[in-house]
Parts: C-alpha cells; sequence; structure tokens
C-alpha cells in the first residue's frame, strides 16, 4: 500500500540558549505544558529563557510531558534532580507526575506572554490545537478576563489540519498558499467544520482553486475568533501565541479583520504557556513553596 | 477575573460569566445549591482565590445543561443568577 | 387530487406524490452540489413509479433546507411546517415530533390540527445531527448502516468526552486502542447524541405521543438510545421515516389547490 502522507504533521524541535550557563544559576524552573495535539517543555534559570523543546502529543500523557522535559534536557547536562520547581499547565496538566503543582494554561498563557512580548500585551489570543483561548491581562500578567473555546474544532488547530489534509496541502504552507489568491473570496459559510469540508469540497469541483479554498477558510477561522476576542474587550497591544500564530494566511486577515497589529516575538508562539509555567514555578520557590 | 466557561459553534454563543472578583467576598455561594442541575463547583483559582466556576465536565456542552432552565418559550429560570447577591453570573443566550 | 411534495435535505432529496391522501409513489436521490438538478430528478423518478407526467400533477409544494432550489414547484413551506403536518396526518394522537436529518436536528410541538406551537433547531453544528453518526462510523471503520445493529449488541456504554464530531473522531480512536469493542462505542456514540437531541426536546416540552422522523430514525440504535433517554416509546413510520416531511409539503399542497 502507498504512504499516506501526512500533510497535518509539523516539525517537532528543541532549542538550547547558548549564553546561559545553567551552573551559575540560582533558580532553576520548568513548565510543561501538555496540549491535546502538542507539548512543550521550558526551562528556565533565574527567569530567563534557557531551553525548550516542542513536540506532538503521544496518546499517553505522563510519557509525552516526560519526552518533553527530557527532550528540553538533552545535551544540556542537566537532570530533573537540578530542577527546584516543576509546573504542569495545558489540558493534560493533571497528568505531569513529576510536576510540583498543576496550574491552567488560562494562567500560565497570560504570563508568558508577558514575559514574550513585554508587560503591555493586554490581549493575548491563543489558537492552540484543540482549543482557542482570548485572554485580557494586567501589565504584570495576572488574568483579567477570560473566553476559552475548546468544544468545537473550527478556529482550531485542529480543524486547520483536517482541511489540509482534505486539499493536500502541508499544514506549514497553508498560510501562504492562502495569500496566493488574485481576489479575496469571501470566507466559507459553514462554522462547522465537517459541514466545511462538505463546502469546500463542492467549491473544488465548482472549479475553484486549492488557494481560493484555502483563502475562504482562513478568513473564516479569522472571522470567528474576532467575536471571542470582542466578547472579552479588545484592548492593545496584542498578541497571538500558539500553532495557529505562525499561519500567515489566518493572521493577516485577523489584523485586517480586527484593524490592529499583532506583536512580533522571537519566540516560538507556542511555548508561551510552558514560559508562563516555568515563571509561575519561580515565583513559588521565591514564595517558600519548595 | 471574568471567566467565561462555555463555548461557540455553529449554531451559537453559549457562555456563562462569573466576575470571580465579586465572587470571592461572597461568603455563602448559594448559586452552587440554587443550579437543578449543580452544573457549579467551588474551587481555589490559579491566585489561591475561592471562587465560583462551571464544572469541567459540563463546560462543553452548557447549552444542553442549561436547557431545563431555558424553554423555548415560556418563562426562563435562571435560578443561579436570582440567588446570586453580588450579580456575579451572567448568560449569554 | 394529485399533489406532490419535495423536500430538498442537505444530503437526501425526496419526492412525494399524493393522490387525494394516498401516497402513489416516493422517489429520492443525493442532493449533490446541485439541488435544482436534484429536485428535478427525484421529482421526474417518482412521478414515473406512479405512471404519471407533471401536468397531471394540480400543485407542488417544496420544503428542506434547498427548498428556495426548487423553481419549478409552485409554493415553499418551512420544514418544522412540513414535519408537524406529514405526522399528524400519520399519528393523529402525536403532539411532539422530533426530526433528525443528515445535518439538521428538530423538535416541535403540534397541537390536535398539526399547528406547530413551538420548536427548537440545532443546526449547523454536527454534533446534533446524522452527520455525527456518519464521521463516527468512519472513525469506527463499519459502515454506516452497520451503526445501528452493531449498537444493539452493545453489553455497556463508555461515556464520550468530545462533543465535537471532529474531536469524537479522535475519541474514538482513541477506545478502539483501548480496545473497547467496536458495539460498546456505537452504544456510546448514540447515547451521547440522544442526549443532545433529547435536551432539545425537553425545550419544547415533553409531549406525548412523540414521533421520531427523518433519516436518522432509521438508525434502531439511535432510537433506542434516544427512547432510554427520553424513558418513552417513539412513533416511528418505520419504512419511510425520510419522507414524512415530502408527505407534509404535499399535504399542504392538497391544502393550497384545494382552495384555489
Amino acid at each position: 500500500m502507498a504512504e499516506v502522507k501526512e500533510y497535518w504533521r509539523w516539525k517537532e524541535y528543541n532549542w538550547k540558549n547558548p549564553d546561559i550557563n545553567w551552573q551559575d544559576a540560582a533558580v532553576i524552573t520548568a513548565g510543561i505544558d501538555v496540549g491535546s495535539v502538542s507539548s512543550q517543555a521550558v526551562i528556565m534559570c533565574d527567569g530567563e529563557l534557557y531551553a525548550f523543546s516542542n513536540m506532538r502529543t503521544g496518546s499517553d500523557s505522563p510519557n509525552s510531558a516526560l519526552n518533553a522535559i527530557n527532550w528540553a534536557m538533552a545535551d544540556t547536562g542537566l537532570t530533573q534532580k537540578n530542577i527546584h520547581f516543576t509546573v504542569g499547565t495545558g489540558y493534560g496538566r493533571v497528568n505531569v507526575p513529576f510536576a510540583d503543582r498543576a496550574i491552567t494554561e488560562i494562567a500560565c498563557h497570560a504570563r508568558g506572554a508577558n514575559y514574550m512580548y513585554g508587560p503591555t500585551v493586554r490581549t493575548i489570543l491563543d489558537m492552540g490545537g484543540q482549543d482557542c483561548k482570548a485572554i485580557h491581562c494586567n501589565e504584570k500578567g495576572k488574568v483579567i478576563s477570560f473566553i476559552m473555546n475548546d468544544k468545537c474544532a473550527a478556529g482550531t488547530g485542529r480543524g486547520m489540519e483536517v482541511f489540509a489534509n482534505l486539499l493536500g496541502v502541508s499544514i506549514e504552507e497553508v498560510g501562504e498558499r492562502s495569500l496566493q489568491v488574485d481576489e479575496e473570496p469571501g470566507p466559507v459559510s459553514s462554522t462547522c467544520v465537517v459541514f466545511a469540508k462538505t463546502e469546500a469540497t463542492g467549491l473544488l469541483r465548482s472549479g475553484w482553486s486549492t488557494e481560493k479554498v484555502l483563502a475562504a477558510y482562513c478568513s473564516a477561522m479569522a472571522h470567528r475568533v474576532v467575536s471571542l476576542l470582542e466578547r472579552i474587550g479588545m484592548e492593545e497591544d496584542f498578541a497571538i501565541t500558539g500553532g495557529i500564530a505562525k499561519n500567515v494566511g489566518v493572521v493577516s486577515r485577523l489584523e485586517k479583520e480586527l484593524g490592529v497589529k499583532a506583536l512580533k516575538t522571537r519566540h516560538d508562539t507556542q511555548i508561551a504557556g510552558a514560559i508562563g509555567g516555568a515563571l509561575f514555578a519561580k515565583a513559588l520557590v521565591e514564595k517558600g513553596k519548595k | 477575573m471574568i471567566a467565561n466557561y462555555g463555548y461557540k459553534d455553529g449554531s451559537g454563543d453559549f457562555f456563562i460569566s462569573i466576575d470571580t472578583d465579586k465572587c470571592i467576598a461572597c461568603e455563602d455561594k448559594p448559586c452552587l445549591e440554587a443550579c437543578p442541575i449543580k452544573i457549579l463547583e467551588k474551587f481555589a483559582d490559579d491566585y489561591d482565590d475561592e471562587v465560583v466556576g462551571v464544572k469541567e465536565e459540563h463546560r462543553k456542552k452548557i447549552k444542553y445543561s442549561c436547557a431545563e432552565c431555558k424553554p423555548a418559550s415560556g418563562e426562563r429560570n435562571l435560578a443561579c443568577q436570582k440567588v446570586c447577591q453580588p450579580g456575579a453570573i451572567e448568560h449569554s443566550w | 387530487m394529485i399533489t406532490a411534495g419535495i423536500d430538498v435535505g442537505n444530503k437526501i432529496t425526496k419526492a412525494l406524490i399524493l393522490k387525494d391522501g394516498e401516497i402513489l409513489s416516493r422517489a429520492q436521490t443525493p442532493s449533490g452540489f446541485v439541488q435544482k438538478k436534484a429536485a428535478r430528478d427525484a421529482f421526474a423518478e417518482a412521478l414515473k413509479l406512479a405512471g404519471l407526467r407533471e401536468a397531471d400533477v394540480a400543485y407542488t409544494m417544496a420544503t428542506g433546507a434547498g427548498r428556495n432550489e426548487v423553481t419549478f414547484a409552485q409554493g415553499r413551506i418551512t420544514e418544522v411546517g412540513a414535519a408537524a403536518r406529514g405526522a399528524i396526518k400519520l399519528y393523529p394522537e402525536a403532539r411532539t415530533v422530533i426530526d433528525v436529518g443528515a445535518e439538521e436536528g428538530r423538535a416541535l410541538k403540534m397541537d390536535e390540527a398539526g399547528k406547530v406551537i413551538d420548536f427548537a433547531i440545532n443546526e449547523k453544528c454536527a454534533a446534533g445531527a446524522g452527520s455525527f453518526v456518519e464521521s463516527m462510523s468512519r472513525a469506527l471503520e463499519v459502515s454506516l448502516e452497520e451503526m445501528g445493529p452493531l449498537s444493539l449488541k452493545a453489553e455497556k456504554a463508555v461515556p464520550m468526552n468530545a462533543q465535537c464530531a471532529v474531536f469524537a473522531e479522535s475519541e474514538v480512536v482513541s477506545l478502539i486502542h483501548a480496545r473497547i469493542p467496536k458495539a460498546d462505542i456505537a452504544k456510546s456514540i448514540h447515547k451521547a447524541m440522544a442526549s443532545r437531541i433529547s435536551s432539545m426536546v425537553r425545550r419544547v416540552g415533553l409531549q406525548k405521543e412523540m414521533v421520531m422522523l427523518g433519516g436518522v430514525a432509521r438508525n434502531e440504535g439511535f432510537v433506542q438510545a434516544l427512547e432510554e433517554d427520553l424513558e418513552l416509546k417513539l412513533l416511528i413510520p418505520a419504512d419511510y421515516p425520510e419522507y414524512i416531511s415530502a408527505l407534509g409539503a404535499a399535504l399542504a399542497a392538497a391544502e393550497k389547490a384545494g382552495v384555489k
């Protein structure tokens, strides 16, 4: 049987900050974000990003957490014994057996975004694999209000994966390809991913190009999350985190609809939750919680 | 913090929002008992404040969980909202 | 007098020919992407089965999601109105109608004359419609037709956490990996969907007798789960549950033509 190409698959990787020597650090903390689709582990030395890993979540969450932290520590000489405090977060946060505490992904994302984008960030949109969150926070990264949608696949990375597979376009190319249209089509009218698939099949059959269908879907996704932002009260500065933040097709359409530019970061947008976890861990060490 | 529990899907927006800053000061939290199907719970949030939230198992189906208090016609009976003295609970639908 | 009812559903288009209250013929065809053609085809097929020509039909009434595409029909009626008329004709004692099609679920309450008092619709989300079972059957790798019989063989149901069809597919795959028997998974799928439909029925009020119609009424596994959830027996026109709205439309057509 011919191998089935998995268009949804994105690259897993790890990273280490060459400018930091962990042996010099007073407090080493870790944040593990076990999402339904991806898992990240972040290690921070005195509140500075030292190393992280970003990988796909396996069917067994405790293993995903362990794999992620081990990969983040790879080639650093660190072992779990050197880590003073570990916070687990994300959908699988209760499944991080070696965590000292579990904290919700809402609080961790706000904290992490505050680090990644600076204290001017007030609104964070996290578009993850299986959920979409909008968070309004203060200058310290404390949550003022939030809304989370994890019931419905529309507006999530999973929904985008379904489309990537349907159209035979690699998930990492969806954004770019969706911008290769002469004229911007109207958004796909069905919100539901199941119905949108049927709609897309009909559009392709009626002669639409793959790019045009992708444009219509990216635009529908952007339109959909705007209402979540409106519900919590959109305030600048604005940042987008999560896997979809890497999809220029959704981000540019979202910026256009909101009339607001999203802040840029040099960090991987998928590690906001894990960074927040590691920062919470540091604060908890300083409070003497361990 | 204003916590919005629920979801948005193709059929609409279904959120219960709870203003936990108002909730902290409320001693009795009568909403917990008032809800006929007990979808609310008391818990310590990430900032260690004791607040009320919607139970995990109802968050993805509150449109269905709350259906009995919201008949298609006739009077809505949002028991949780009625007993909430600080006015911390709102329904989006 | 001969009239016709054409129900253009999201997935299947149904046509029915009625003569003085008696059904002469029924025909269906996939709605596809050109609903106008589907309506024509189904109508032509029904006429052929009845041995009639289009000129013999006094009035044609269209219903369903694509009713506006049926340009050759003289009148149009809402899905709710058509379902109520069809149901009360078959079951004069019925007061509640549950209509579950491929992409929509509906519950309505009516009076003894079949006049709709109240209704609730679950639309634009696959979780509350036949599409849900169809998506799950793909994940389970059994045909849609097998889902019902398979479900009846279940020994127990496991709770399903996902509400969305897309997420539920992944959940079904992990249940298969956990070696849960397929029959039990099928039952769990029907139970999950039944609870969504029953909450919609509760919104209009539980009033006997209750009729279930629409294509999903053919799925005995779903019917069993819904009957268990509602704790009552449903009336089901088992031979042709998907044609009741077309029947209602044809009945409405007869009323119109009678007045003319």
